[in-house]
């Protein structure tokens, strides 16, 4: 904004900023660094920067203790499903809601949008119980059916559907006089357009889907079928005491992979989280 | 008639009219959204209303009709002011944080300065770790022993013990949360300023007026709408916190951090009284319902600039 900044001021800003990083960055050193100390060492006074002696067996203790290779690939591939699921489910209303114009349409828009009234907990109880009778708890179609196309997935199509309201629409009404057909528009002429509110719902509904907890704890009961959430609080001694660095460690293996890629891909991650249709 | 046949006979595809064919289309394309709309919001909340009238426990099996007696349960719940009050602290404490920091940060981010980018990212970076990694790492930092008071012993000061004490405990978790999704609010504050045209700053300087006066009359009316729509998404959020209660403090200590929907899953989760939790989900939806058409309302009157 100001074209010159003294010294003085930029140096006040950079002091700022590096205070206000603290509760931000410290907690995820704090997991990693901790992660391999000794368990004596964790609760060391004063604390330890890095750790004094670096205990890798937290990591084997993680795949002893539970059937962790099991849970983490369940929430690998649950959220992949959700993902695609959704991207697909939320591109065609949010592209017919924008385009196609047919009686009923706006009605129909309004009822989708009750979804963002309501979120998923006010209907917990009879999702419960309609699972229950289709035998489907303790599987993992409860965490699936629901987002890609239930209450969750409203947020991304509405995404979609802004998106596709700001798209120049002069090359699909030209397509449309060449006579193609609807669906073959979507596909060759607007979907590849809308790369970037796609990619902002890919993101959105990954990290929802992975971070999902009351869901799982009322729908599944096995440590086989758990996904990582509710794993992760399941490491406790014979007293219910929590194993800290074992936990930690798992915590870091649940973080890690997630925060690597988004620090790669951080540029797409922001953008298309600021420049979707959530501006209103 | 006869001439009727012959339009049929000459032109076989007169029934798909541009308009049937946008009918159909248009419906095969909303149709997995909404059939899942209808099967998974639409009936289950009929069902959470019809249940609310209901006794109804999973464990003795027993389901019988009630009326409003459930209803009057739970205007004679003396847990209720408790939860009522707890969810109120939690929300109004969340959004008045989350908002005032996510704008801050924002404004710093929006100078010109080397190396913004990798600020931007670090500011950012809780929002894609794993909800409950997050919350078992400052489980263990507010711990009695834990880092944040060891931290503290250092400077001399005696932390409490922030999850264990009534009056630390709601805001150790309102502090966890707000940490972990500022950086969502941030970006889109920061997409909001960014949009401000410069030279309504360049002509409020030389019109003399102060850095805050320009922040206070052009920054704030010209990204309102952002602040509210946010404003919305973040109360509505609030009010559906579970994960970080159920691994910090699991609502304790007493029902200081009871919030609505905690509260609504230690009732049918965990006491089995389906009928009661179908009750609380009815208030939870009132509540998110009223606040939404509350917001809307106040979308008319507060916000100056919309494009």
């Amino acid at each position: 904004m100001k074209i010159d900044m003294s010294i003085r001021t930029r140096t006040m800003l950079y002091g700022l900023m590096c205070v206000l990083l603290i509760p931000f960055v410290f907690p995820t050193w704090w997991m990693v660094t901790s992660s391999v100390k000794p368990i004596s060492d964790i609760f060391a006074f004063p604390p330890d920067f890095l750790p004094r002696t670096y205990e890798w067996s937290t990591y084997q203790r993680v795949f002893e203790l539970q059937p962790f290779a099991q849970q983490y690939w369940n929430s690998g591939y649950i959220a992949a499903i959700v993902t695609a699921g959704t991207m697909i489910v939320s591109s065609l209303a949010g592209y017919a809601f924008a385009r196609i114009r047919f009686p009923g349409a706006d009605a129909i828009f309004m009822v989708v949008l009750l979804g963002l009234l309501i979120p998923a907990e006010v209907t917990i109880v009879p999702l419960f119980q309609m699972f229950n009778q289709w035998g489907m708890i303790n599987t993992h179609w409860p965490l699936i059916l629901v987002p890609v196309f239930g209450a969750p997935s409203v947020f991304s199509t509405f995404i979609m559907r802004q998106f596709f309201i700001a798209l120049p629409i002069e090359l699909e009404e030209a397509a449309r006089v060449d006579g193609l057909g609807r669906f073959t528009i979507f596909r060759k002429i607007a979907l590849p357009l809308a790369k970037p509110a796609l990619s902002a719902v890919a993101i959105f509904t990954f990290l929802h889907s992975w971070n999902l907890f009351l869901e799982p704890i009322v729908f599944i009961s096995t440590p086989e079928m758990f996904t990582l959430p509710q794993a992760l609080t399941q490491f406790t001694d014979a007293y219910g005491g929590a194993m800290w660095n074992i936990q930690l460690a798992a915590a870091t293996l649940t973080a890690l992979p997630v925060l690597i890629v988004f620090i790669v891909a951080q540029k797409q991650f922001v953008e298309g989280l600021a420049h979707t249709g959530l501006k209103g | 008639m006869s001439q009727a046949s012959h339009i049929v006979a000459k032109s076989p595809r007169a029934f798909w009219t541009i308009k049937r064919r946008d009918q159909v289309a248009g419906t095969l394309f909303i149709a997995p959204q909404l059939i899942g709309i209808i099967v998974f919001v639409l009936i289950p909340l009929g069902l959470v209303f019809w249940y609310s009238l209901h006794e109804w426990n999973v464990l003795a099996n027993s389901f019988k009709f009630v009326g409003s007696a459930n209803y009057k349960m739970l205007l004679a719940d003396p847990a209720l002011p408790e939860v009522l009050t707890a969810t109120g602290i939690f929300s109004a404490g969340l959004v008045i944080f989350n908002m005032s920091l996510a704008l801050l940060i924002a404004v710093l981010l929006n100078q010109k300065l080397w190396g913004i980018v990798v600020f931007r990212t670090l500011f950012f970076s809780p929002v894609v770790v794993s909800l409950v990694a997050w919350t078992i790492v400052w489980s263990f930092l507010l711990q009695n022993n834990g880092g944040i008071n060891a931290v503290l012993q250092t400077m001399g000061i005696e932390g409490p013990n922030w999850l264990r004490n009534p009056g630390t405990a709601m805001f150790s978790i309102i502090v966890v949360q707000v940490f972990k999704n500022v950086g969502l609010n941030m970006i889109l504050f920061l997409a909001a300023l960014q949009g401000v045209p410069k030279e309504l700053y360049e002509a409020a300087r030389v019109d003399g007026a102060s850095a805050f006066k320009q922040f206070r009359r052009i920054t704030l009316p010209l990204i309102s709408p952002t602040i509210l729509l946010t404003s919305i998404i973040t109360i509505v959020g609030s009010l559906q916190v579970f994960a970080q209660i159920a691994v910090l403090t699991q609502g304790g200590p007493g029902m200081s951090t009871t919030v609505l929907v905690y509260y609504l899953y230690q009732q049918a989760f965990q006491f089995h009284f389906f009928g009661y939790g179908a009750t609380l989900s009815i208030m939870l939806f009132i509540i998110v319902a009223v606040l939404t058409f509350a917001q809307w309302q106040l979308r008319k009157r507060i916000v100056f600039y919309e494009n």
